[in-house]
């Protein structure tokens, strides 16, 4: 085959190696062989398993010669964000704690892709234990953006979004609690999912905030996103907080991509005041592009929005402290401190965290703990778990009056790397837009929707739909995407520089 | 914000001490500084937070997941123990928990 393989979507290549067309193995070795030539620069990778992929492809290969019927994923090739497990596989979640560490277990989301016969290329990089939105609080170095490399790819998956963006790999893993899947698409151009809280298991991925972590698909279009979502998604008795219910049909929603006679609400709250210009620009004249394709747009209020960082920086962080305590040197990952004289075990924990958690993790740490402290839970902890609620009613107020919901998904583009570093709340503002879905359970998802003229950068549109009803975030961002690429003549991706 | 607190370095060696982080006195400051900040904007919450609004906890309205207690497959003994960071006689070895004497 002459083309390039590196440049299919996830649909092609699957429909490419079940055809015959690409064997699974050459679709691996073409994207190994992108990895190691602009991985140095991109640094989306912590580890690359090449091994492994020709190994899971050579198993494909073989199960298509068998005469053996082939997942939609098949030998289609895969970036699995450190936090997820894979077992014997180095497991950092982007912290020297976890330097090392081999789990010895598959995360239900690993498992089912291995299943599927998706070929997993290595594990991303990203923000300790998910924390942040630029991958600079990696431990390991931060990810650069493909679109200019002196910039973030967005966090905490950035080595997600920014592998899938350099065509390192079609698809990847992220998860997203804040918006760790959606804010690095937008930034980076691409198309990220947060499923509904509960549709994909947590079994196996490192936990962060227990009530909102959630892995979803990292694409470069919506039909590969919506074919990824379906292979993770579905019960897992392993995860007690797995909703038992079925996957909507998101692969026939993406494929109909239809507004026709929706009602499609733009939020007053997300887009104004400290909102880049460029981003703001390129967000009304998609909201134009619906109504032209036949939806019904209105503005709708959302008035506890407002509120929702300050919730989110109070319920993070408290759950964090609580889920992070794990880490204390006893039984997996590192322990230092132990050969001076004899140490307690409480000496040797606290050099061992004080040694494997970067900066952002231990304010986060104290955050919670402080948060969760007698006397001031009440008015902390207490206060944000009712604003949560607040920002549930304004959810379920807003889907009486709209189907989805739109808004900018980040409100600048790319920053550049090491500009919010040392500035916590400058950082955490880049998540405005996304936080309220995660408060709430509810989906999201963020599509490229231009360029800005300022900064010639990707920017992204959010959508959101109720709990459960995932596939409206399909049909909604597949019906703009057919009708962007109309306009565009190629996709938004073929704009970046060649690495 | 008029209700946010002031949070010395004495309050951040103590967050650090229960949280079982080891942080260097010359940081104390800074993450001071920082926290003091961060506690500045998310005190906002109490604006809106009524006492008649119930508190949510989690997006699923799940409690008691149950199964049926069956045996299955798990891991080794030398699987649970192959990522500690030292071990004897097939358990994990741990520094001293109590004191000396």
């Amino acid at each position: 085959m002459g083309t390039d393989l590196t440049r299919l979507t996830a649909a092609e290549t699957a429909a490419a190696v079940a055809a015959g067309e690409a064997s699974a193995v050459e679709v691996a070795q073409a994207h190994l062989d992108r990895i190691a030539a602009v991985d140095e620069r991109v640094h989306a990778f912590l580890h690359v398993d090449t091994q492994g992929a020709l190994a899971a492809a050579a198993a494909v290969d073989s199960a298509r010669a068998a005469g053996e019927a082939l997942s939609p994923l098949a030998g289609v090739p895969l970036a699995l964000k450190d936090v997820m497990t894979q077992r014997g596989i180095p497991t950092t979640c982007g912290s020297r704690i976890l330097e090392g560490w081999r789990p010895p277990y598959d995360a239900t989301v690993t498992a089912r892709l291995k299943a599927a016969g998706v070929v997993i290329l290595g594990k991303t990089n990203m923000d300790e234990f998910a924390m942040g939105s630029s991958t600079e609080h990696s431990a390991y170095g931060p990810t650069h953006n493909p679109w200019d490399l002196e910039r973030i790819p967005g966090g905490s998956g950035g080595g997600s979004a920014a592998a899938v963006a350099a065509f390192e790999a079609p698809i990847a893993i992220g998860t997203d609690t804040g918006g760790s899947i959606r804010q690095p698409a937008a930034v980076t151009g691409t198309v990220g999912v947060k499923p509904t809280y509960g549709a994909v298991s947590r079994y196996g991925l490192v936990a962060l905030a227990s009530s909102l972590d959630q892995a979803g698909p990292c694409a470069r279009t919506v039909l590969d996103a919506a074919l990824l979502h379906a292979t993770i998604a579905g019960h897992d008795p392993l995860d007690s907080t797995s909703a038992p219910v079925p996957v909507p049909d998101v692969v026939g929603a993406a494929l109909a991509g239809d507004v026709r006679g929706m009602r499609i609400g733009v939020v007053r709250e997300l887009g104004g005041e400290g909102y880049q210009a460029g981003v703001r620009q390129r967000f009304d004249e998609a909201v134009t592009l619906l109504t032209e394709l036949g939806a019904e747009v209105v503005e709708v209020s959302c008035p506890h929005f407002p509120y929702a960082l300050a919730a989110y920086y109070l319920i993070l962080p408290s759950e964090c402290s609580s889920n992070l305590a794990k880490f204390d040197g006893m039984r997996f990952g590192l322990r230092v401190g132990e050969d001076d004289g004899s140490p307690s075990v409480e000496q040797v924990m606290g050099r061992t965290r004080a040694a494997g958690f970067g900066a952002e993790t231990v304010r986060r740490i104290m955050l919670g703990t402080y948060a969760l402290s007698a006397g001031y839970y009440d008015a902390y902890y207490g206060s944000a778990q009712k604003v949560r609620t607040l920002i549930t009613r304004d959810f379920a107020a807003a889907f009486e009056q709209v189907d989805v919901l739109v808004s900018p998904t980040a409100p600048t583009t790319a920053f550049r790397l090491g500009e919010k570093l040392d500035d916590p709340l400058a950082m955490y503002l880049n998540d405005i837009a996304t936080i309220p879905a995660n408060l709430a359970g509810t989906p999201g998802m963020s599509l490229p929707v231009g360029l800005a003229p300022e900064d010639g950068l990707p920017v992204g549109l959010q959508i959101m739909a109720p709990a459960m009803a995932d596939d409206r975030l399909y049909r909604v961002g597949a019906a703009l995407e057919a009708a962007l690429l109309g306009r565009w003549g190629r996709p938004i991706l073929e704009e970046a520089p060649s690495l | 914000m008029s209700d946010s607190p002031s949070i010395t370095r004495d309050d951040v060696a103590h967050l650090a001490r229960l949280a079982r982080i080891d942080v260097p006195p010359e940081q104390l400051d800074h993450y001071a500084e920082q926290l003091q900040v961060i506690l500045g904007a998310v005190a906002q919450v109490s604006e809106v937070a009524a006492a008649d609004i119930p508190p949510t906890s989690h997006p699923l309205p799940l409690v008691n997941v149950f199964r049926e207690d069956v045996v299955r497959p798990s891991l080794s003994n030398a699987e649970a123990l192959a990522g500690a960071p030292s071990v004897e006689s097939e358990r994990f070895r741990v520094p001293r928990i109590l004191d000396e004497e």
